[in-house]
């Protein structure tokens, strides 16, 4: 059993839930108000000193009535520890959970992921766009468990999308900006791309 | 004529006091070459095809003259939804899937889905399968290595040691075809054991390659570690000093060359890592120079696995004696009734897990491999997550290379070692 799990009981109260000790892994189930509080003290504090962020992923079970987990797996290269802290969301409410970029920047990359995945919103990120998926991808979350195996559209319309794509749309407005190609534009190339429609095809809806 | 041996001198100038390398002076800004070039930024696209970005990466690279501004990095150019693919799947079943994640060194990954399936139920292999799998691994490393080796060395202009080190590559995918069958989807491992036992030639065709393969290592070294143009296009290149490699996530040798002793065979060790007389090298600087160094080092040390793993390979079965894990021998399935059952549910019904999770993490060529199984107690995971140290390399990209010229992001982008397949998953 890890130390820091009593340790956290400790200074936290009833923001910790359950803690569960299996396989050599310890697992603290923390409330989503308190969970930033708690991942900045097993950082920050002497003694925890949780410096490496090794993954931040989520779980949803086939059982629709149990909650959607967010999971991230901190370690401490010092003391050469595991731990994993977990937060219950209700699927049925509103995904949120506090980002920790400013604590790991290696979570950047990682929020992003759930967020492209799952539809978790993590409060605070910096960037928050999908990243395995196309930015205007509108099917959905892939790994949540309503999500069809072959996706949402049928096979017809998923090639019809993948071939009507909109080329100008593969930068970003921020990107052209750079560029200063945006002006260079033609005026309706311009309007679509400024009401966000970027691979969509036009008059498409 | 002499003209032309000022010319030489200038492009390669040497050493100062310290014995660090001199580089051409290169003007900071376009400004200084003419004021009116002063404050235009320029946006280049590279990628997803182009041969330098390693696969489908697709950088989008804000310019001011040659100096990179900002780098955008887009993937997901190869996303397959393997983590989906996996909830549909029986245990035995996801193995397939890992051959194509990290598909330079596909027996390490097979190796670390078991590895984590087996934790979650709770199984303990055999001895010789584990010397078996310490070897797979090791024989991964190096062809992942090598073939690191051979594209950086060509993107930063030298073609020779790509041929070298392919070669080195060719000769573990023949003993890989040897063993499994396959140069690419080698689907090694099951849970609970491997899907074959060595060939008798194997052994003795794995000595040979041991002792002849550190020649090349070295004429690598010999051909590379001291070039003045290696070292001028690689030193003080990316640099990331250990507090941040730690803040980004990163691992594998990304970690060990900015000066962080962690490899998870001595940190957390598995498959009996801890019995195996080997160093971890480690770098100093951070740089894409340290990167080489650490992967060059690491392929002697591999080296010197192999050959303690085949001196101690025990005799002895390669799989769990467990019916209701490994499947019986098929001359048995057909004779016995009580092994026929057990095929038959084995085939129909998967290897059950039972209810929990399990997290097991490997010392893959990039980096640390996780597998995060979750279970319902059914035969199909309800989570299988891969932790892709790839991907979480890759994304400090930007960090190194900003401030960089657009030809120290080939080398950046190089020396993070992607596999696009395990990127984007």
């Amino acid at each position: 059993m890890n130390s820091s799990a009593n340790a956290l009981q400790a200074t936290f109260g009833n923001a910790i839930g359950r803690v569960v000790d299996a396989r050599g892994e310890t697992i603290v189930y923390v409330s989503p108000a308190k969970v930033r509080d708690v991942l900045v003290w097993l950082k920050q504090t002497a003694g925890q000193d949780y410096n490496y962020l090794v993954d931040v992923t989520a779980v949803e079970y086939r059982d629709r009535e149990r909650p959607l987990e967010v999971v991230w797996n901190l370690r401490s290269l010092s003391s050469r520890q595991d731990l994993r802290i977990k937060v219950e969301l209700d699927p049925r409410g509103e995904l949120a959970v506090p980002s920790v970029v400013d604590l790991w920047a290696g979570a950047n990359w990682l929020e992003r992921e759930v967020y492209d995945m799952f539809g978790v919103t993590f409060t605070g990120h910096p960037d928050l766009r999908r990243i395995l998926m196309w930015e205007t991808y509108a099917e959905g979350y892939p790994l949540r468990k309503d999500f069809p195996l072959r996706g949402r559209f049928s096979r017809s319309e998923q090639v019809r999308q993948a071939l009507n794509v909109n080329p100008e749309g593969h930068y970003s407005m921020e990107e052209l900006a750079i560029a200063d190609a945006y002006d260079e534009l033609p005026r309706d190339m311009r309007d679509r791309l400024a009401r966000g429609e970027r691979d969509k095809i036009p008059n498409s809806e | 004529m002499s003209k032309r041996t000022v010319e030489l001198s200038v492009a390669t100038p040497g050493s100062d006091a310290q014995g660090n390398p001199l580089r051409v002076p290169i003007p900071a800004s376009p400004a200084d070459v003419d004021p009116e070039l002063g404050g235009e930024h320029l946006l280049v696209n590279i990628g997803p095809q182009h041969p330098a970005t390693h696969g489908v990466l697709r950088l989008v690279v804000e310019l001011e003259g040659e100096t990179v501004v900002r780098v955008i990095p887009h993937v997901g150019y190869l996303h397959s939804g393997f983590e989906k693919l996996g909830e549909y799947r029986h245990y035995n079943q996801i193995i397939p899937l890992t051959d194509r994640t990290d598909y330079l060194a596909p027996m390490s990954n097979n190796v670390g889905v078991v590895l984590a399936a087996e934790k979650l139920m709770g199984i303990e292999i055999t001895p010789r399968c584990q010397v078996l799998r310490v070897i797979a691994c090791e024989m991964s490393r190096i062809i992942s290595h090598m073939v690191w080796l051979g594209t950086t060395s060509i993107d930063l202009g030298a073609f020779t040691p790509f041929l070298w080190a392919f070669q080195q590559r060719e000769r573990i995918y023949n003993l890989q075809e040897m063993w499994t069958g396959a140069r690419l989807t080698t689907s090694l491992t099951r849970v609970g054991g491997l899907l074959a036992d060595v060939p008798d030639k194997f052994v003795t065709d794995l000595r040979t390659f041991t002792e002849t393969f550190p020649d090349t290592l070295d004429e690598i070294d010999r051909v590379l570690t001291r070039n003045a143009v290696w070292v001028g296009r690689t030193q003080n290149i990316g640099v990331l000093t250990a507090e941040e490699a730690i803040n980004y996530s990163l691992s594998g040798p990304m970690l060990r060359a900015s000066g962080v002793p962690w490899d998870l065979r001595k940190d957390k060790p598995y498959l009996g890592y801890e019995n195996y007389d080997f160093d971890v090298p480690v770098g100093e600087h951070g740089d894409v120079y340290d990167r080489f160094l650490v992967r060059l080092e690491e392929c002697y040390q591999s080296n010197r696995i192999l050959k303690q793993a085949l001196d101690r390979l025990p005799e002895g079965p390669i799989n769990v004696d467990d019916p209701r894990v490994i499947l019986p021998p098929k001359s048995r399935a057909m004779n016995d009734m009580e092994a026929m059952i057990y095929h038959f549910k084995q085939v129909m019904e998967g290897v059950k897990a039972p209810v929990g999770e399990a997290y097991a993490g490997i010392e893959n060529p990039k980096g640390e491999l996780g597998n995060y199984f979750v279970s319902d107690g059914t035969a199909k995971p309800v989570r299988w997550r891969i932790r892709p140290p790839a991907f979480i390399n890759l994304a400090s990209i930007s960090k190194m290379a900003e401030g960089h010229l657009l030809s120290d992001l080939i080398a950046i982008n190089a020396s993070v070692d992607i596999v696009m397949g395990e990127v984007d998953r």
